[in-house]
């Protein structure tokens, strides 16, 4: 069904015809309005849910590890200060090795509070163990979201659906929905064999020593790896029932005799493709966005990479004191490459700025730089916004 | 004289919050920062929660505070102002620290840190500013907002009508404690509510003060009954105003004329769905009548003869003077 | 592609009248996108909202930097530099206001371009509320023809309940009765629509 929505109602609707049982919900801004649309279909009787309005994130996080370790399918959605709180039992998760499913509302992190994109709250946590994937539209949150729930089941590694904050949840535009029927034929009904159950009693999360914790931490990390496979799959025998691609673990367009590429995250990816097309840059440039972070996929960036003398990433992040998170990942990543692109850290759009066409010029002109750019904040204000007179420091 | 006793002297009517600060008209909230500041008085350090009343004070580069202030994160002011407190007692300044929060920062994610604040027995007076949901974020039930009312997250649906849980009794789990100092107020009484700040502030130990503070955006009502509303809660039983020391109900605010938990609910529109004929609607109302009439009961709220604050408030009031 | 900023104050129903434009854009088969500036807001505060329409897919994801349409659905806001702010050479500017100030552009608007609507008093009478915005959009629609009213139509009964959506169409037919249709549409077609 092809009808214009917001997309926290999309998503919201995804979710609920991928038949959750458990949903947790604490608000946070920006991802209320899913939480919200989804508290209204069980309330309405429109969906057979639990709909548990927890205290805080931490329990909103605790709450589904305990649906999904007791064998139903769980949700929840959160962003920014919520993702940091519950991210100890993120860890937990991930861990335990607990099919979920989780949309991050990408939000920015406090200090100083901010309620508006960025995507410092999915890098916090980047290496708990998840599964994350980026999505550059509301068509590909509302795809990823149905594949998720897929991907979390058959690799038992949760998954974090990670859709930039008000940018795209707030944003009203065509999308096409899936049927119940589609969902119902691509997403098998919810088991998972190490449930808890008195016919059948386990023991899940118990202390283990020195002597055993390297295997385990070794087979998450392998499976991870291997997910790559089972997150391409998912994404094409998705689009062989609705004919839509998110593109498996990256997007790249842009000609084989591109020099320059721009790598990216999320929905500035859009922004890039309608600046490249309308306002034509003096060369041909790829362009480029990670769908998957984690597993992080070396092979498909080496071979998108391929030609490039210089590759720009560009981010909506920054580790103080160590530059743009993901331009340093691409470097770990294409380090050791024959003829590797040099890379460019620029970052922008911290705290929800506002990310122009005019980005791209920008972009082009800081490649020509006579040696690589370690990391530049591409959108900092040359003069403060607000008078300096009277700060105590 | 002191510092502090100077500024008394010169600014008899303490202004801790600057009025232009963002808030929606009406804000229950607003008033009662402004009041609880007021009786506070200058020498104070205030710790303040993630909410609508951190928000609407301090959009940077401004700021409605002219006290001392942080923001620390949603679910830790009572630990933060637990910091606070234990660094002025061991460098030896009076200060009195004030921690700020909403119910979401009250009874929901901050629950931890001020039951940890209140068991330490912290030099804290912590304010709730109560105005029954997650407000800030758009109107989510937390576990302040009452049976029944509608929130985005426990909408009047054709399944659920509102929150099914009951109004978290939070006084009872605080006063559990048995710390030194804890009451109920609010707007509607305002010289009761700053009587109970300098109690609060006055206490050697934790203290605990529920401001009752309605929001026309989130309760749907308009912006000039916010008052109207706020009385009403109390004239009806469904708010108790109340003080405890050390566990033991010691005064209440008696009713002098009771009226129907309807009248309450007519005025705003998260009640909306339970005033039509269906049963279940007709349920709702005896539930929450039956709650009200409960906390009566409890407290022993209704007036027995005339209450000499009542009157004495009353008749400043229709004076035109200060409360004091 | 056609740019539009709706300016507003919170209470006004910005950004539903952002979406509804462009529900509306979507229903006359075009491709319409909205978002609002910063998405919180509290009642009265200045609030801004984007629309952008066109006969393809948008992908970029940024503000309406330089509109060539602007709503002000609160006549006061006119004094913020902020809201007349990038206007296209070509812009329009349609104001809710009932009194003869707003009917006077400032310098550099043709009066053409310029449309005073009492948008608020046509609501009161036919929504029974104050919120101006489907009275603008049944103006907007008229004077630039992006899309018939019956596509407005569409859009608010996907969005509202019957009666509700009955009053809003009426509201916005009112309004629509009182610009000079097409008077907008040579801006609308040299954006390609």
């Amino acid at each position: 069904m092809r009808a214009a929505f917001e997309g926290s109602q999309a998503i919201a609707r995804a979710v609920a015809m991928c038949r959750p049982e458990v949903i947790a919900a604490y608000p946070i801004t920006p991802q209320t309005h899913i939480v919200e649309a989804l508290a209204r279909l069980v309330y309405d009787g429109e969906l057979e849910a639990e709909i548990v309005s927890v205290e805080s994130e931490f329990s909103a996080a605790s709450v589904v590890l305990g649906a999904a370790a007791a064998g139903a399918r769980a949700y929840t959605a959160s962003a920014s200060q919520g993702i940091l709180l519950m991210a100890e039992v993120l860890y937990n998760i991930a861990g335990m090795r607990l099919p979920l499913v989780l949309t991050c509302a990408n939000r920015a992190v406090s200090a100083p509070i901010n309620i508006w994109n960025d995507h410092q709250d999915a890098m916090a946590v980047r290496d708990a163990g998840w599964i994350q994937l980026f999505c550059t539209d509301n068509q590909e949150a509302v795809d990823t979201t149905v594949q998720a729930f897929r991907i979390t089941q058959r690799t038992e590694i949760p998954v974090m659906v990670c859709v930039d904050g008000f940018i795209l949840t707030h944003l009203f535009e065509p999308i096409d929905l899936p049927s119940q029927e589609e969902v119902d034929r691509y997403l098998p009904p919810f088991t998972f064999a190490r449930r808890l159950d008195p016919a059948r009693p386990l023991t899940l999360g118990a202390l283990v020593g020195p002597g055993h914790y390297t295997e385990v931490r070794a087979e998450l990390a392998a499976d991870l790896e291997a997910a790559k496979a089972e997150i391409v799959a998912a994404d094409r025998d998705w689009a062989d029932i609705t004919g839509r691609f998110c593109g498996g673990l990256m997007r790249a367009q842009g000609p084989h005799s591109a020099r320059l590429g721009i790598l990216t995250l999320g929905s500035i990816y859009g922004t890039l493709q309608e600046a490249v097309a309308t306002r034509p840059p003096p060369e041909p440039v790829r362009l480029m966005a990670l769908r998957c972070l984690r597993p992080f996929p070396v092979e498909a960036l080496r071979e998108a990479c391929r030609g490039l003398c210089d590759l720009i990433v560009l981010e909506r992040a920054i580790a103080p004191g160590a530059g743009g998170i993901l331009a340093n990942e691409v470097r770990a990543a294409l380090y050791g490459m024959p003829d590797a692109p040099r890379v460019h850290g620029a970052v922008c759009g911290l705290g929800g700025r506002d990310v122009p066409l005019e980005i791209l010029p920008r972009l082009i002109e800081l490649a020509r730089a006579a040696e690589p750019v370690w990391s530049e904040i591409v959108d900092l204000q040359a003069t403060p916004p607000v008078p300096m007179e009277g700060r105590v420091r | 004289m002191t510092g502090t006793q100077e500024l008394r002297r010169r600014q008899p009517r303490f202004l801790g919050l600057e009025p232009g600060h963002r808030a929606c008209q009406g804000c229950g909230q607003a008033l009662a920062a402004a009041l609880v500041t007021e009786a506070a008085g200058p020498d104070v350090i205030l710790v303040n929660a993630t909410g609508c009343l951190e928000v609407f004070t301090t959009p940077w580069p401004q700021s409605a505070w002219r006290l001392p202030w942080i923001h620390s994160l949603f679910e830790n002011a009572a630990a933060v102002a637990a910091g606070v407190e234990a660094a002025l007692k061991r460098q030896g300044r009076p200060s009195k620290v004030l921690a700020f929060a909403g119910d979401g920062g009250t009874f929901d994610i901050g629950f931890r840190s001020l039951s940890g604040m209140i068991e330490r027995h912290h030099e804290v007076l912590f304010v709730c500013f109560d105005n029954e949901a997650y407000m800030n974020t758009g109107v989510q039930r937390s576990s302040s907002t009452p049976h029944a009312a509608a929130t985005t997250t426990s909408p009047a649906g054709r399944k659920l009508p509102g929150k099914r849980h009951l109004k978290k009794d939070l006084l009872a789990i605080v006063t559990a404690h048995h710390l030194p100092y804890a009451a109920t107020a609010t707007v509607a009484y305002p010289g009761d509510l700053m009587a109970k700040v300098r109690r609060g502030m006055a206490t050697e130990g934790p203290a605990f003060l529920l401001v009752y503070s309605p929001c026309p955006l989130g309760w749907v009502h308009d912006p000039r009954d916010m008052i109207a509303v706020a009385r009403l809660a109390v004239e009806t039983g469904i708010f108790p105003v109340v003080e405890f020391e050390r566990g033991e109900l010691v005064s209440v605010l008696p009713i002098r004329e009771k009226k129907p938990v309807v009248e309450f609910l007519r005025l705003q529109g998260r009640f909306a769905h339970l005033l039509g004929d269906d049963p279940k609607a007709l349920e709702e109302r005896e539930h929450l009548q039956a709650l009200a009439d409960a906390n009566i009961a409890r407290f022993g709220l209704l007036a027995r003869g005339e209450d000499e604050r009542d009157t004495v408030s009353a008749a400043r009031v229709r004076r035109g003077g200060r409360i004091r | 592609m056609l740019e539009i900023r709706i300016h507003g104050r919170g209470g006004q129903g910005n950004v539903v009248a952002a979406y509804l434009l462009a529900a509306a854009a979507f229903e006359g088969g075009l491709y319409g996108q909205a978002f609002p500036a910063f998405g919180a807001e509290r009642r009265g505060a200045p609030v801004a909202a984007f629309v952008r329409c066109a006969r393809r897919v948008i992908r970029q994801r940024c503000q309406v930097r330089t509109p060539d349409a602007l709503i002000v659905q609160d006549p006061t806001l006119l004094a913020a530099p902020e809201t007349l702010a990038g206007l296209a050479p070509d812009g329009v500017v349609l104001v809710n206001a009932g009194h003869a100030e707003a009917l006077e552009p400032p310098p550099g608007i043709a009066p053409s371009r310029w449309i005073a609507l009492p948008a608020t008093a046509i609501a009161e009478k036919t929504v029974r509320r104050p919120i101006p915005n489907t009275a603008l959009l049944g103006a907007f629609f008229a004077l630039t023809g992006l899309v018939p009213l019956e596509a407005l139509a569409r859009a608010l009964r996907a969005r509202f309940p019957e009666a509700t959506a009955a009053r809003n169409r009426a509201a916005a037919e009112e309004a629509s009765r009182r610009v000079k249709g097409g008077a907008w549409r040579r801006l609308v077609d040299a954006r390609g629509l």
